[in-house]
């Protein structure tokens, strides 16, 4: 496949997926942020961001299925989540970030557990598509590699 | 519970009753038994006391009669024996008796019986002429010896020639007087004759010769004869007592107890009578030892109980009892009030309550319908930013307009709301009044321009230019008074004046409020509705005080004190009088009194004229009285109203006052220091308002009323000193203009030039108040301003008309260049914990070419910036764990105020203090939500500003600019 047609890929990707809400304005701030001098800076934030959410979707399960919820923490947890989602431009990550910790606040803990659920469901629907951007992402910068060489 | 407590108060009281009853039941038996008993004991005392009188006196009258005996004894023995022949016969015997029978009241009669032997009986036989016969009448059987009676008194001369010695009961006191020489007495018996009760005396007669201490035998041996006497006790007890009072009552027996065993009766009934528990018993002393003798005394009848021992005690009971009754019933009082008491607690905490949730409920409710209507208006917003066709894009506005009448409405609501339930609170910060002032009268500027009305601000010179109170509340509410105003007015004017409160008061004085409020101007108003009035638009004004009469005074005063009130030692508190007046419909008569209440309009039409709910003015006054001030109005329908409410605000230090005029809102430009400026317009009211927004931007006035005038004046005062200054400026009310005055005016203005007494032409602007006004403008003139005037928008003019546009604007058109220049090669530490963020605002800084270090805590960040450090500015994450954004920042700038100050000491010594760079890194928060308790709490800890997170280029740079621009030298 030649490097435009991968370009293409991406940017129709990326485009569906703001069409779907899935991103906002922020990430096309980070894909301007991308250079020259840093290639790969939207594939490592998007990595940093991936690895960053798992650890803490893992520590929310975690906190909440204890008997007595430390909704503290939890309140923690989902702001730094709803922080590095927002910079990154994860538009529904963010969303159902600000819904649970509305339902933290309130010590809702039904409330928490859903609210769990769609940012997980949120999370690893983005999830899959960052998959396939960075891929393609990698494929692109192989494929300029190679023509450098 | 409830129940269980009444009936343990139930029983509580039962028992109280009971207890009652029985205390005055025990005390009425107490009392009556002591009446009893003490009567029972008086009773026993009177009876003592008759019972021993009558012993005694039974005794004393059994003694005499025994003494007499005794006498009739010696008698016997004088005249009978010792005398020879005797000197002694029956007859002499029984009429001497006869004759002392009253000495001897108790015996009733007295014999004497002479001792014959057995071997004298013939010998006396036949002396006496008869036989010894014994008590039966017979004659005498033969005896050892016979005691014949041969003398006896008359009343028992039947005994004569009886031997004594023949009734056995004789016989014995026979034998025993004689033995013991004494008077002796029988038991008693029934006496011969008379058949009473009795008892015999019997008294030895001795012949003479024998000595005191004789033996018995000797006594026996010289024994003569026999004296003895009947007592009939009964019936002579009988008359002694018939003499002692009370005989009546009591009942007497006498016993003769002998054998102690067997106790003889002797006078009184056989069967003891009478009140048997009661008696008393004394002892009988008659003369002899042998017999003992006793008196029983009882009364007759029970001792009557006296009434008072019965009447007392029941009314003691009585009183006990309404005692009782009445503590009874205070105690029932006072449990019922008690309870009552309690209820109404109850009650009250619970009315409380509910007024508290309901407040809340409201707040609540309010915050929650905020929410989703920011959304809904927000979609509206971009719903027409959409291509839309003409009849959705009104729909689409209607929306909106609604939308945002919702909110304001909700915003209200959710105020009074807070201030119910004592959730708002007061703030204290400086701030300056004359530019909210300024704000306030922009905000409603558009309006006021399409209706025509003229909008003004005037304060006062004394009032201070930085106060400190709550400026968000103060312009709550100038722009709920103002924007009523605007809202109820159509033409004229509406003009917010600013006061001390202590000089305002001069010109309020003389002008009471009589009248004014009343119908009887009412006439006038159409009388004069024609003139013109001396107030901002010419329209009359509802208060009269605000007029131009006691406007001047006011200025006049400002003019003649402005150094003495400063000079003064200023008390701390200002207290500001704000007066906004408008020429509006006003407020009916009827309706005056409630303005001040929730939803209450003047009436109902009014909402469906004007809008609104009413609340904005119970809110005002809410908030007023929160800022320790009053609000009151006056209001006439028709003519206009005029609202005035006191603040009272803290005076700032001078410190204060020069910090916060440089962080607070926009400064005016300052450039026009030392201008002159000529205001051509008639009234004056309006001029002095212009006037004042000049003097802010320092430029000298002067005032004329028509052009002509102005015209007049130029030329007098430039030929007196034609001192090169600044360019005239003119400014010229609409009022004032015609068409073809702007020609008329420049070539007035260039003949003045030509004459040498302006150096320059004078820029001309007109003042206007409407926008159609602005067409009818000549082509000569330099600008138009468009009222309601402001500081900052006159300025702005007159840098333009003036040329004056700073070089600063340009920088304003900034942009990724500027700000690339701004942050290239600088030294920018990023602080955050979460990675992702750090990362993507390091890339974002790096865009701009700076050298970007970062951190993820706050700990890491101290370590890094331990002085000297590199750092240029910092971006700081406002929550993190462990150490959070403001506590970083705190001992950040504790660092440096320690070093600072050993610099400052050092750089002292050496004297080279020009050099010396304080520490001061500009830390500026990172933050997600935006909102102003953030931003206050971030410049509380000493930050120098916020960015929200992700970066905005526009934001960025405008936080950035401040620090990094002011001092470049420092931190390259």
């Amino acid at each position: 496949m030649s490097l435009m047609a991968l370009r293409e890929q991406l940017n129709v990707l990326v485009n569906s997926m703001f069409l779907e809400g899935l991103l906002d304005q922020q990430f096309r701030q980070l894909q301007m942020l991308q250079d020259a001098s840093s290639p790969g800076f939207v594939a490592e934030v998007i990595t940093l961001f991936c690895e960053d959410s798992e650890r803490m979707l893992t520590e929310l399960t975690k906190l909440l299925d204890q008997a007595v919820v430390d909704y503290q923490k939890v309140d923690a947890y989902v702001h730094q989540l709803k922080g590095s989602s927002s910079s990154v431009g994860a538009q529904n990550v963010k969303l159902a970030c600000i819904q649970f910790k509305q339902f933290c606040e309130e010590n809702n803990k039904e409330g928490c557990l859903s609210a769990l659920n769609m940012v997980k469901h949120q999370y690893y629907s983005l999830r899959s598509k960052f998959d396939t951007m960075l891929q393609l992402e990698q494929r692109i910068q192989a494929y300029g590699s190679e023509q450098q060489n | 519970m409830a129940v269980g407590g009444k009936r343990r108060w139930w029983w509580k009281r039962r028992a109280a009753v009971v207890a009652g009853v029985t205390i005055a039941v025990s005390v009425w038996l107490g009392s009556h038994c002591y009446f009893r008993r003490e009567n029972m004991a008086k009773a026993e005392e009177a009876l003592v006391s008759m019972c021993e009188e009558r012993a005694r006196m039974i005794q004393d009258q059994f003694a005499v009669s025994v003494n007499h005996v005794h006498a009739l004894a010696i008698l016997i023995s004088t005249f009978y024996y010792q005398k020879q022949p005797p000197a002694l016969d029956q007859e002499t015997f029984a009429y001497y008796t006869a004759k002392t029978a009253f000495e001897r009241p108790l015996l009733n009669g007295v014999a004497y019986a002479e001792r014959i032997i057995h071997s004298q009986r013939e010998i006396f036989e036949t002396r006496q002429g008869w036989t010894i016969m014994t008590m039966k009448r017979e004659p005498s059987p033969m005896q050892d010896e016979y005691a014949p009676v041969i003398y006896s008194q008359e009343t028992v001369s039947y005994i004569e020639a009886i031997d004594m010695m023949s009734g056995e009961e004789d016989r014995e006191n026979i034998l025993r007087a004689r033995a013991t020489g004494k008077a002796v007495l029988t038991k008693p018996f029934r006496l011969l004759e008379s058949n009473h009760l009795g008892v015999v005396l019997t008294f030895p007669v001795y012949r003479s010769g024998l000595p005191e201490d004789a033996t018995v035998e000797q006594r026996v041996e010289a024994t003569a004869g026999y004296l003895g006497g009947a007592f009939d006790v009964e019936s002579l007890v009988e008359n002694l007592l018939r003499q002692l009072a009370g005989n009546q009552d009591i009942t007497i027996n006498v016993y003769d107890i002998t054998n102690a065993s067997e106790p003889l009766i002797m006078y009184g009934p056989q069967i003891p009578e009478g009140y048997m528990p009661l008696s008393h018993v004394s002892m009988l002393d008659f003369g002899d030892p042998f017999r003992k003798h006793q008196m029983h005394c009882r009364y007759r009848e029970k001792p009557p109980l006296p009434l008072s021992a019965i009447t007392t005690p029941f009314g003691i009971f009585v009183i006990i009892m309404l005692g009782g009754y009445i503590v009874f019933a205070a105690k029932n009082h006072y449990d019922n009030v008690k309870e009552d008491c309690r209820k109404m607690e109850e009650l009250k905490v619970q009315a409380e309550a509910a007024d508290v949730a309901k407040s809340q409920f409201l707040a609540t409710v309010s915050h929650e319908i905020r929410t989703p209507m920011n959304g809904v208006l927000g979609m509206l917003d971009m719903l027409l930013d959409t291509d839309l066709n003409l009849t959705q894009k009104d729909y689409a506005q209607t929306a909106q307009v609604c939308g945002k009448a919702l909110i304001s409405l909700i915003n209200e609501v959710l105020d009074r709301a807070k201030i119910e339930a004592g959730k708002l609170e007061i703030e204290a910060v400086p701030f300056d009044l004359r530019s909210i002032l300024d704000d306030v009268i922009s905000l409603f500027s558009s309006k006021s321009r399409e209706k025509g009305i003229e909008l003004a601000v005037f304060v006062s010179d004394k009032v201070p230019e930085v106060v400190t109170g709550d400026p968000g509340r103060f312009r709550q509410i100038i722009t709920n008074l103002v924007g009523n105003s605007v809202k109820f007015t159509e033409r004229g004017h509406i003009f917010v004046q600013v006061h001390l409160a202590d000089n305002s008061d001069l010109g309020a004085d003389e002008k009471v409020y009589s009248g004014l409020n009343g119908l009887s101007q009412s006439e006038k108003v159409q009388i004069m509705s024609d003139c013109t009035f001396d107030t901002l638009s010419g329209f009359e004004a509802a208060d009269t005080r605000n007029n131009w009469e006691n406007f001047k005074l006011l200025l006049s005063d400002e003019m003649i004190l402005p150094e003495a009130s400063t000079s003064d030692k200023e008390p701390d508190i200002v207290t500001l009088i704000v007066r906004v007046e408008d020429t509006g419909i006003g407020i009916p008569l009827c309706a005056q009194d409630r303005v001040f209440t929730p939803f209450m309009q003047a009436d109902s039409s009014t909402s469906r004229n004007y809008g609104g709910t009413g609340i904005g003015l119970s809110i005002t006054k809410c908030l007023v009285e929160l800022m320790g001030g009053q609000i009151n109005f006056i209001s006439r329908p028709n003519v206009g109203s005029t609202f005035t409410f006191t603040a009272v605000f803290k005076r700032c230090n001078k410190d204060a006052i020069a910090d916060t005029k440089r962080t607070l809102s926009e400064a005016l430009p300052t450039g026009f220091r030392g201008m002159k400026a000529f205001i051509v317009d008639g009234k004056p009211v309006r001029n002095a308002v212009t006037r004042y927004h000049l003097k802010r931007l320092g430029i000298a006035v002067e005032v004329a009323n028509t052009v002509k005038m102005m015209l007049n004046s130029l030329t007098r005062q430039n030929s007196n000193f034609r001192t090169g200054r600044q360019p005239y400026i003119i400014l010229i009310e609409k009022d004032s203009w015609y068409t073809g005055m702007d020609v008329y005016l420049h070539n007035q203005l260039l003949l003045l030039k030509q004459n040498d007494c302006v150096l320059e032409l004078p820029k001309i602007i007109l003042l206007v108040t409407c926008e159609y006004d602005k067409m009818s403008t000549g082509s000569l003139v330099d600008t138009v301003i468009n009222k309601p005037l402001r500081a900052s928008t006159v300025a702005a003019c007159l840098q333009q008309v003036l040329g004056m546009e700073k070089q600063q604007k340009k920088e304003l058109s900034n942009g990724p260049t500027n700000l690339r220049n701004l942050l290239a090669g600088k030294n920018i530490l990023v602080i955050d914990d979460n990675k992702v963020n750090l990362r993507v605002a390091a890339s974002a800084l790096k865009k701009y070419g700076a050298r970007v270090e970062c951190a993820e805590s706050g700990k890491d960040a101290l370590s890094l910036l331990q002085l000297p450090h590199k750092f240029d500015a910092c971006f700081m994450d406002v929550q993190m764990p462990e150490m959070d954004g403001f506590e970083a920042t705190r001992q950040i700038r504790l660092m440096e105020s320690k070093e600072n100050e050993q610099i400052s000491i050092g750089g002292a010594s050496r004297g080279e203090d020009s050099m010396i760079v304080e520490w001061h890194l500009p830390i500026l928060a990172m933050t997600a939500d935006v909102i102003q308790a953030t931003y206050e709490e971030c410049l509380k800890c000493g930050m120098d500003g916020y960015v929200s997170k992700p970066f905005e280029e526009q934001q960025l740079f405008q936080a950035v600019a401040k620090f990094l621009v002011s001092k470049p030298s420092s931190d390259s």
